[in-house]
């Protein structure tokens, strides 16, 4: 256990020595929801007309790039992370001390969490600052939601580093899936603007899931049992793999 | 170096796939000897260190390490052998001492990893990453982490493959300020002058197979090219050279031979001394009168058929 809280801090430490980690997780969303308040803030609704699934916008954008920090997290951070510690011969090392894939894994995931939960407070506190957004109807709620999000994308981001060749691959890989799901889930374009096209792709995209039932649990729409389900799915599907999959180089 | 056996290898053998990467090995290692694995690359050398460090699962044979299945028992083993890995890196933007940290946190009644970076002269490097430090520092930073679990034996892997000279031997004064702690040392190694300085035993391996094992100068013995004694003829340049045919009867040579204006007899054990002693008897008093040993190259050469690099 020792071991696991020691490898968790070495890693969220390293995840911070990384310009990727600053970029994405903490400074990215934060920029997307200055465009996004700048843009849509002070935009009142013509009669009749339903944006942002009939929330505010800021109550809309919050949520979603709370969502958002997961996914750079776990599509970013973590394939990169892990295909540099395969090729550099690190995981070897790692089991050559005889550490267990769990503890190696769980300390990803672990060091992974926090930094989502630093981002989606930065967000948040950005929100709250410079423009009004509501105070979540249900904070125990959102932050079950905003876990299981973290843990679907954490399982992706651990498949990805599997599967993936190389560094190089897996950070292409990585922040083309991150920008696709930015344009298509929903966190860019509202859903509301969105053609019938880019809403079936989005459909399956893990964002569009998360960001979901993330808005739903911020706005008072409470949980969303179908989008929590297909969440867990994900998590569970993509983790099997994962650990199947899995080398130590 | 004691009579205990400490490593116990008995026809191990690894196939992936189609590909036998091991194919019958069988070594003891005592406790307090360095013990060299000497092969080209790909010859199997590895894959039976990692077998033996429980990291690979053979196909087949019977392993022991320190009395227990590296496989079966790698949880109780992991605190008493340490391994250097091939070709393995740390995080580039580990610190020195978060890397001695993490893996004193990790390693089961780990040694005190303050006194190691002492004793490995690591203290000025402590906040330098990992990504900074020379190729010298790195090997000494990667057998640090070998100790921190205090081990018995530890396994180096190509230590010093991609270092420059100076470095080498740096690193070898290592080696031996380690098997001098009492530690066993296992060293897998294609550089031949590496494993004739440092192993008290080497084991050459050819395509998965023990093909010799002994003490260097025991390989030299048996393989090798035999002693040759070398001098420059007297008046070489002269019409008359003189007749050296009586070398040949004197004791302990088997061949004189003419390499341009040098001398060669060739022979085995105190050759040296009683060419020298004839020669004088003689009148004749070369003064670059030396002797050139065969080296483990050549037995490898004998061996394998081909040298280290092909």
């Amino acid at each position: 256990m020792r071991g696991l809280f020691k490898l968790t801090w070495v890693e969220m430490k390293l995840f911070l020595r990384e310009p990727t980690t600053l970029v994405f997780t903490f400074a990215f969303p934060v920029v997307m929801l200055f465009v996004m308040g700048e843009i849509f803030g002070s935009r009142t609704l013509h009669p009749g007309e339903v944006m942002f699934r009939g929330f505010g916008a800021l109550d809309y954008y919050v949520p979603a790039y709370c969502a958002l920090v997961s996914a750079s997290v776990g599509v970013i951070l973590l394939p990169t992370r892990l295909t540099s510690y395969r090729s550099g011969g690190v995981l070897r090392r790692f089991r050559g001390a005889h550490v267990p894939v769990w503890v190696v894994l769980g300390a990803q995931a672990a060091a992974s969490t926090v930094l989502a939960v630093v981002g989606c407070l930065l967000v948040w506190g950005f929100g709250e600052l410079v423009y009004t957004v509501r105070f979540p109807a249900s904070l125990g709620l959102c932050a079950v939601v905003f876990l299981l999000g973290t843990l679907m994308f954490a399982a992706i981001g651990v498949l990805l580093g599997a599967v993936m060749p190389s560094t190089r691959a897996a950070q292409g890989a990585g922040l083309m899936l991150f920008f696709v799901m930015l344009f298509l889930s929903g966190a860019g374009p509202p859903v509301e603007v969105m053609s019938e096209k880019m809403l079936r792709i989005g459909d399956f995209l893990p964002l569009t899931h998360s960001l979901v039932a993330m808005q739903d649990a911020w706005n008072g729409l409470g949980f969303n049992v179908s989008e929590a389900l297909t969440m867990v799915a994900v998590t569970v599907a993509a983790g099997w793999v994962a650990l199947r999959a899995y080398r130590w180089g | 170096m004691g009579d205990e056996t400490v490593i116990e290898v008995e026809h191990l053998r690894k196939v992936y796939g189609h590909t036998v990467a091991v194919d019958d090995v069988s070594f003891l290692v005592r406790r307090g000897e360095i013990f060299g694995l000497l092969g080209s690359n790909g010859a199997g050398k590895t894959t039976t260190v990692e077998c033996v460090e429980g990291l690979r699962r053979p196909t087949a044979g019977s392993l022991r390490v320190l009395g227990n299945d590296p496989q079966a028992a790698s949880a109780s083993l992991a605190g008493r052998i340490g391994c250097q890995l091939q070709e393995s890196r740390l995080p580039d933007h580990l610190k020195v001492w978060e890397a001695l940290d993490l893996f004193a946190a990790i390693t089961p009644g780990a040694a005190d990893w303050r006194l190691l970076m002492e004793q490995w002269g690591l203290s000025e490097k402590r906040d330098a990453s990992f990504a900074s430090l020379s190729g010298g520092q790195r090997q000494r930073l990667f057998v640090a982490l070998a100790f921190v679990s205090e081990p018995e034996i530890v396994f180096l892997d190509e230590m010093t493959t991609g270092l420059d000279p100076a470095a080498r031997h740096v690193a070898w004064d290592l080696i031996e300020t380690i098997r001098d702690r009492g530690t066993t040392v296992v060293l897998v190694t294609h550089f031949m002058d590496e494993a004739e300085r440092l192993c008290d035993r080497v084991a050459v391996v050819e395509a998965g197979r023990i093909v010799a094992l002994d003490t260097p100068r025991g390989l030299i013995d048996r393989y090798g090219s035999g002693r040759k004694v070398v001098f420059t003829c007297p008046n070489a340049a002269g019409d008359a050279a003189p007749e050296l045919d009586w070398l040949s009867r004197v004791e302990h040579v088997r061949g004189v031979a003419r390499r341009g204006s040098l001398c060669v007899v060739e022979g085995e054990g105190p050759v040296l001394a009683t060419v020298a002693a004839a020669l004088v008897g003689r009148g004749i008093v070369p003064d670059d009168l030396r002797v050139e040993e065969s080296s483990l190259e050549s037995v490898f050469l004998t061996l394998t058929g081909h040298t280290v690099e092909d």
